[in-house]
Formats: C-alpha cells, sequence, structure tokens
C-alpha cells in the first residue's frame, strides 16, 4: 500500500505527472473573478469565500480522470487486481495520493489567494479550515467517478458530469462554513455537517469505487 | 498444488467463447494454450487471472498464486527500469529485483526511464516483474511478443529455471520456446456455440 502511495507521489511530481495543474489553474480562476467582477472590494470580500470553494473544487476536478486512466492504459490496473492488494485499499490510496497532490495544495493556497479578493480577516481560519475537512470528500468522490468511467475513451468530460453533481453538498456546507466564518457567524452547524459528508464519504465510497472498478475490468 | 480447471466457461463481453475447459498444471509443468486469434486464449487467462467471473465451472489452486503477464506491460514510463521493479516487489511482498534484471539481462538499464527503453526492452522488463513477485503460477499472455531469437532464450531460461523451482507456467504463445516440460492445449475444440448470456454479467 505503501508503494503504491509513494510511487503514485513520485509519478506526480516528474515529468508529465500534472502535479501543480491544479493549484495553477486554481489560482488563474481567482485571478480571474476579480477582472470580471471589478474593483468592488465590498462586493469581492462578501463572494470571496464561494469563489475560494468554486475554484478549489474545479480545480480538484481537473485532475480526476488521471487517478485511473494512465494505469489502465499502461496494463498495470490489472496487475494491480492481480496483485495482493485489496481493491478497496487500492482506491483508498488512490484518492490518498490524489489529495496529497492536488487537494492538500489548494487548501495551503487558498488564505494566500483570499488576499487577492480581499477576504475579510475572520474569513481564513475558517476557509483553511472548511477546506481542508472538505476536499478529502472531493478527491474520493472523485475517485469513484474515476472508477466508473475508467475505460472509457474521452470519458474525461463525462466523468465531470457525473462527479458535480454529486459535489454539491460538500460545496454547499464547505461554502457557507467559510461565508460565516469570513462574517463572524457561528460555524458549528455547516462545519459538523460538512465533517459528516466528508467522513461518510470516505466511509463507504471505496466499496462502491472498488465494486465498479471490478466490473469495468473484467 | 496443482491449478485445476474444470468444466470451465468464459464469456468476453458477455458472450460465451469457450466451454467445458478442463485442464490440471502441475508444479513443474507448463501449459501452452494454442488457438488461432479471438478464440477465447485471453479470455481464459483473464479469468484464470481472476479479473473476471467465469460463467461457469471452477478454478482451484489459482487466487493468490498466480502472476499474470498481459498484452501491455504495467510499466510506468517516467520511473527508471530499477524503480519499476522495486515498486512490484515492494507490492508483492518479495524480492529478487537483482535476480531478475539479471535473468532478462536488464544490467546496465536500470537506471534508465522505461519510457525510453525499446519494445523488446520493456517486454524483457515485463516479464522480469513476474520473478519479483514470488508466485508459483506464471499466466502469460503473449510473452514472447516483440523479443528478438536470443531474448527468447532468456524468457525460455527463466521459465525453465521457474518451473526447476517447483513454479509452474500457463501460457498462450504461437511459438515453440523448447521447453521439454511444456505440455500443449489447443482450445479449438472447447469454442461454444455462440449466444448472448442470459443475464447482465455486470450487475449480477
Amino acid at each position: 500500500m505503501i508503494a503504491l502511495l509513494l510511487r503514485d507521489l513520485r509519478l506526480a511530481v516528474r515529468a508529465g505527472g500534472g502535479f501543480g495543474l491544479g493549484l495553477a489553474f486554481f489560482l488563474i480562476v481567482v485571478v480571474l473573478v476579480p477582472f470580471g467582477v471589478g474593483p468592488e472590494t465590498a462586493l469581492l470580500g462578501r463572494i470571496a469565500p464561494g469563489v475560494l470553494w468554486i475554484g478549489a473544487l474545479l480545480a480538484c476536478l481537473l485532475s480526476l480522470d488521471r487517478i485511473f486512466a494512465l494505469d489502465w492504459e499502461d496494463g498495470s490496473l490489472d496487475l494491480l487486481a492481480t496483485a495482493p492488494l485489496p481493491m478497496e485499499g487500492i482506491v483508498t490510496i488512490k484518492a490518498l495520493a490524489h489529495w496529497i497532490t492536488t487537494g492538500l495544495p489548494l487548501v495551503l493556497a487558498a488564505p494566500a489567494l483570499g488576499v487577492l479578493l480581499n477576504l475579510p480577516a475572520g474569513g481564513y481560519l475558517w476557509v483553511l479550515v472548511s477546506l481542508a475537512l472538505g476536499t478529502p470528500a472531493l478527491s474520493v468522490i472523485g475517485t469513484f467517478g474515476a472508477a466508473l468511467t475508467v475505460g472509457l475513451k474521452r470519458g474525461g468530460l463525462l466523468l465531470s458530469l457525473l462527479v458535480l453533481p454529486l459535489y454539491v453538498p460538500t460545496l454547499i456546507f464547505g461554502a457557507e462554513v467559510a461565508r460565516r466564518g469570513a462574517e463572524g457567524l457561528a460555524v458549528e452547524t455547516p462545519l459538523l455537517m460538512l465533517a459528516g459528508i466528508s467522513f461518510g464519504a470516505l466511509a463507504l465510497l471505496p466499496f462502491a469505487s472498488a465494486a465498479v472498478l471490478r466490473i469495468n475490468l473484467r | 498444488m496443482d491449478l485445476q480447471v474444470s468444466d470451465l466457461m468464459v464469456a468476453r463481453g458477455g458472450v460465451p467463447v469457450l466451454d467445458g475447459v478442463d485442464f490440471t498444471l502441475s508444479p513443474g509443468r507448463a501449459l501452452v494454450l494454442r488457438g488461432p486469434n479471438g478464440s477465447g486464449k485471453t479470455t481464459l487467462l483473464r479469468t484464470v487471472a481472476g479479473l473476471q467471473p467465469p460463467l461457469e465451472g471452477r478454478i482451484e489452486g489459482a487466487g493468490d498464486r498466480i502472476a499474470y503477464a498481459a498484452h501491455a506491460d504495467g510499466l510506468k514510463t517516467q520511473l527508471t527500469v530499477r524503480e519499476n521493479l522495486t515498486f512490484w516487489a515492494r507490492v508483492f511482498a518479495h524480492d529478487g529485483v537483482e535476480a531478475a534484471l539479471d535473468a532478462f539481462d536488464l544490467r546496465g538499464l536500470e537506471d534508465r526511464p522505461a519510457g525510453t527503453l525499446s519494445a523488446g526492452q520493456k517486454r524483457r522488463l515485463g516479464l522480469a516483474r513476474l520473478m519479483v513477485t514470488g508466485r508459483p503460477v506464471w499466466v502469460l499472455d503473449e510473452p514472447t511478443v516483440s523479443l528478438d531469437v536470443a531474448s527468447v532464450a532468456l524468457f525460455a531460461e527463466a521459465v525453465r529455471r521457474h518451473l526447476a523451482q517447483g513454479g509452474s507456467a500457463l501460457m498462450a504463445t504461437h511459438i515453440d520456446l523448447g521447453l521439454a516440460e511444456a505440455d500443449a492445449l489447443d482450445v479449438t475444440p472447447f469454442r461454444a456455440t455462440p449466444r448472448v448470456a442470459a443475464h447482465d454479467e455486470a450487475f449480477l
């Protein structure tokens, strides 16, 4: 398992691995918003939590189709399936590797990008907390979508269409935590809901992903 | 322990291709599957490797004893030869990277990214992976594709050593490896009468 995680991380940082693509995309989206909305700092501050969340979500989406597609193409997914690793373990490790290479950099970059959007001072902590809690769910749900579409030619668009609706609850509660935090309101309720979604997805979806992957490998 | 396949029916895309396949593979023996293209050799091997369930029949002594090598080598082009082998060795919690590098003449290539190897060298690396799995039953699908004569000899030598150590090999190949221990099985007589499977296999 550790070997698989290390291999995926190593592949991500080697040439063509796509590490940093999501981060760069996130940066560009967030920089574009003030250009589109105009120089109204009050308005920007109000929409900042939502913009950061949508940016992070889209950046996360960008690299989902690589989770299984590359292993499928070169045949290593077949070989992994016959290796002494449980399929549930493989998909969990894949999701974890995706989170480390895509989700975690987004979490760490979000406060810095909050400055560009004039995020209110109280919001930085909660943007960080909500993304840290929510992005694992994005990776796990995305891994499920990637398992569903593995083996389909040009499955990337279908993957986005399948996964984006599943991202809605995470987005609602994640952005709500960040918004309430920025406005100085109590964040407990949406924070608990967000945590519930994340842990629920983490506990259940690997089994679903493993099942669809087994079917897709036939 | 024997690999025992009895009355096996395998399907590709829901359509049965082979029916009533029976064979036993004992330790120290090799079985070569023969048959024209599309006769179901790959499907049979994938079923034995556990990648797809059989429609009917039983496979005993497979499961965690199988090391499977398909048409695709499963190599990561950005990783070096040694990194590729070490990864599989760690996944299978086994050793033997050095022996595998020697057996398939990969010395001098260890630190090259696998993406820069020639087709034959990639194939040799893909076959070297079998040695680091430590699994007794090798299931090989066209192992000698893109190998030159010398590499085929290396491969035959590796299979012979594997058999001598009590392993066994089930392979689909069109060329003669010159293995005295090898039996041949022509899959043509097992061709299934074409029919669409009664149920949707994806959900049952």
